[in-house]
């Protein structure tokens, strides 16, 4: 077990370095100016130029890319070529240090530190909701094939799954905040400082996201469970007599979730990394949304760094999937 | 046949019992008058081929259809007296696994691949013994495996499916079967899966444990050197009809049914021509939507009788012959069965 567990981390911290080395080759090496594209009207060759020197990305490559790793586990300091009082500032970058936002000059980690949280919880609540409506009523439609509840259910997820998450979350605004003004326009508000306002202002994106995923979900499970419940062992489990609940809940059940489980541990890692269509409609200011906006302004260090973190979600939980399947099905082998 | 006086009643009667699906391409008589009686002790074998209606049954037996619209469940079905066909969903839940049991054809997928193996006998024990406490449900499990020659039951008891080879699942799946001690055990074929060694081990665990038990059994299967080692009565069914029915002596040394010679001529002997072909029956079995009119044997039939009928006109009755205890379903007179099958047929390679 503890062999399985340490391979399939090493394995993990392998991707981990080759999705670094590949996106630091993809956003460097691709020709593009940040300084160009900030400095504004009056641009000279020679603002360009300092602007380069002060960001950095006039070094050669691999002095860039060596630096930058060397700050993620040491820190390091910078010389932003500021001059203070006749003496050049250095800054001193803080383990993770993840280099300078080109934008605002603060560390990249504090960019992150601010929208990580509105991710998490936009993602982890939602993901609770649609896996629990989502298996929820595919496991419901399952064991009413072909009756008014299955057919309403499917017609319904069907309209989920094809209707786009940015149509659907507008609609939710209109609806809710605009027309009838039940809630207010939504305003992310720490759990820490107040909790009624945080769940206030997540339930729309919540809904939004629950609607879209847990159709997919219910379709999914719905399949698995027809699936398992036509299996030899739930012959059996009715052949000794077992209440068709038990049946249903213990024994299908139990088989038809363990590939949901699976689809559930890489969709949630997938989506931590940042949610941008949600984040942006409903102005929550998340890994999805920096993202956007570090794309958009060229605003390499923070780019960089939103995509190493959703990579570290999706191989984090790829391996965290990988162990629990140990756990889930007997028969896979840990050696 | 069923002069029953003051003599007590069989375990298992099942009196003219009609199966019916309801389908999208039409009404599939599955089953379609079925009438036999076994007492406690006895062993009766079922065979015919694929889609003569055996499973769906023992199926019916079990109170295992889920009625509804789609299917139709007519005629009688009586385990020790209680009418199963009557009886609601719950009232037959609770003699199953505990009056009547069944073993499955592949022990691998009908034992559920993510719960031990003793954790499932358990479950079927603690269903029908809702008071024993967890240890007293273990040591059941462990005696069940041991008494079904399970090695090392200690051990073996906390191991999953798929750690035991297809005799052993074979073995856990009676030991499951038997925990409640029922008196009846239907046997879908128990033994198809399994290589041939195995399958003479299971049978003969099967007639040891009867022995213990005065269990009654029904053994499903289209292998009729599995019916000749373990059956006392042999029912031939096709096409959801009994075609012959009669004591293993009667069926397999005097068949009197065409389709049953055919299935005794398409057995490989041991004292024949090896160079000889083996002689399959002709043809395919008929969709049960459109069952053949009259005999529905008879557009495979090598004997059938037509223009004018009766073959193709009139089902024939299950009647009773001059031997006690054996009726056959066919328009051939007696005496011309009897015939065909002592010039053609006995001399073809019988299991011994």
């Amino acid at each position: 077990m503890l062999r399985f567990i340490i391979k399939r981390v090493l394995a993990a911290l392998l991707t981990l370095v080759a999705i670094d080395v590949i996106t630091f080759v993809m956003f460097f090496a691709i020709p593009s100016s940040p300084a160009e594209a900030n400095c504004g009207k009056n641009c000279t060759p020679e603002t360009i130029a300092r602007v380069n020197h002060y960001l950095g990305v006039d070094r050669p490559f691999m002095v860039q890319f060596a630096e930058f790793n060397r700050g993620i586990f040491l820190g390091r300091d910078v010389d932003g070529g500021r001059v203070l009082n006749g003496k050049p500032v250095i800054d001193h970058c803080h383990i993770p240090c993840l280099g300078y936002s080109f934008k605002t000059q603060e560390q990249v980690t504090d960019v992150i530190g601010r929208a990580l949280p509105v991710t998490t919880s936009i993602v982890i609540g939602a993901a609770v909701l649609w896996l629990v409506t989502g298996v929820g009523l595919g496991v419901y439609s399952a064991l009413h094939r072909g009756k008014f509840g299955d057919k309403f259910a499917i017609g319904v997820s069907l309209v989920g799954t094809s209707m786009p998450v940015y149509f659907f979350a507008l609609l939710l605004l209109s609806i809710f905040v605009f027309s009838t003004g039940l809630l207010p326009y939504p305003q992310y508000t720490s759990i820490a400082t107040n909790p009624a306002k945080w769940a206030l202002a997540l339930i729309l994106p919540w809904i939004a996201l629950t609607f879209v995923q847990a159709a997919g979900y219910a379709r999914y499970s719905r399949s698995q469970m027809l699936e398992t419940l036509s299996e030899d062992y739930i012959r059996t489990a009715r052949a000794i007599g077992l209440p068709a609940r038990t049946v249903h809940l213990r024994h299908a059940l139990r088989a038809a979730i363990t590939p949901v489980i699976t689809l559930f541990g890489l969709d949630l890692g997938a989506f931590l990394g940042g949610v941008a269509i949600t984040e942006t409609i409903f102005g929550m200011h998340g890994m999805g949304w920096a993202s956007v906006q570090a794309a958009s302004d060229l605003n390499l260090p923070v780019i960089m760094a939103t995509v190493l973190i959703a990579s570290v979600f999706v191989v984090i939980m790829n391996v965290i999937v990988d162990v629990l399947y140990a756990f889930i099905d007997p028969r896979v082998k840990l050696s | 046949m069923t002069t029953q006086s003051t003599t007590a009643q069989p375990y298992l009667v099942v009196e003219d019992l009609k199966v019916r699906f309801t389908t999208e391409d039409g009404v599939v008589r599955a089953v379609d008058g079925v009438s036999f009686e076994l007492p406690r002790g006895r062993t009766l074998g079922i065979v015919g081929e694929s889609g003569s209606g055996k499973s769906v049954t023992s199926m019916a037996v079990m109170g295992l259809h889920a009625r509804g619209k789609r299917t139709e469940i007519a005629g009688k079905i009586l385990v020790n007296g209680k009418n199963i066909v009557t009886m609601t969903d719950e009232e037959t839940r609770k003699m199953r696994g505990n009056d009547m049991a069944m073993v499955f054809q592949d022990p691998l997928s009908a034992l559920h691949p993510f719960y031990t193996i003793g954790r499932q006998i358990t479950t079927a024990y603690k269903v029908h013994h809702p008071r024993a406490s967890k240890e007293d449900a273990r040591k059941r499990a462990i005696e069940m495996l041991d008494r079904v020659g399970i090695p090392e039951p200690h051990r073996r008891v906390d191991q999953y499916p798929h750690e035991f080879s297809g005799g052993m699942r074979q073995r856990a799946m009676i030991a499951m079967a038997l925990v409640n001690n029922p008196a009846l055990l239907i046997a879908d074929e128990p033994t198809t899966a399994l290589d041939v060694t195995v399958q003479a081990q299971i049978l003969d665990l099967l007639t040891d444990l009867q022995k213990e038990f005065n269990s009654a059994i029904i053994m499903i299967t289209h292998d009729l050197g599995v019916i000749s080692q373990i059956a006392d009565e042999v029912l031939v069914m096709y096409a959801g009809r009994v075609a012959e029915h009669g004591s293993i002596e009667q069926v397999m040394r005097s068949a009197q049914h065409p389709y049953a010679w055919g299935l005794l001529e398409s057995i490989p002997s041991l004292h024949g021509d090896p160079e000889e072909d083996l002689k399959p029956i002709k043809g395919n079995p008929p969709s049960l939507i459109n069952v053949p009119s009259g005999c529905a044997f008879h557009p495979r039939c090598p004997y059938r009788m037509m223009n004018p009928g009766p073959c193709d006109l009139e089902v024939p009755q299950l009647l009773a012959i001059s031997q006690p205890g054996h009726s056959v379903a066919c328009h051939l007179p007696e005496d011309r069965r009897v015939a065909i099958y002592t010039n053609e047929v006995s001399e073809v390679g019988v299991a011994q």
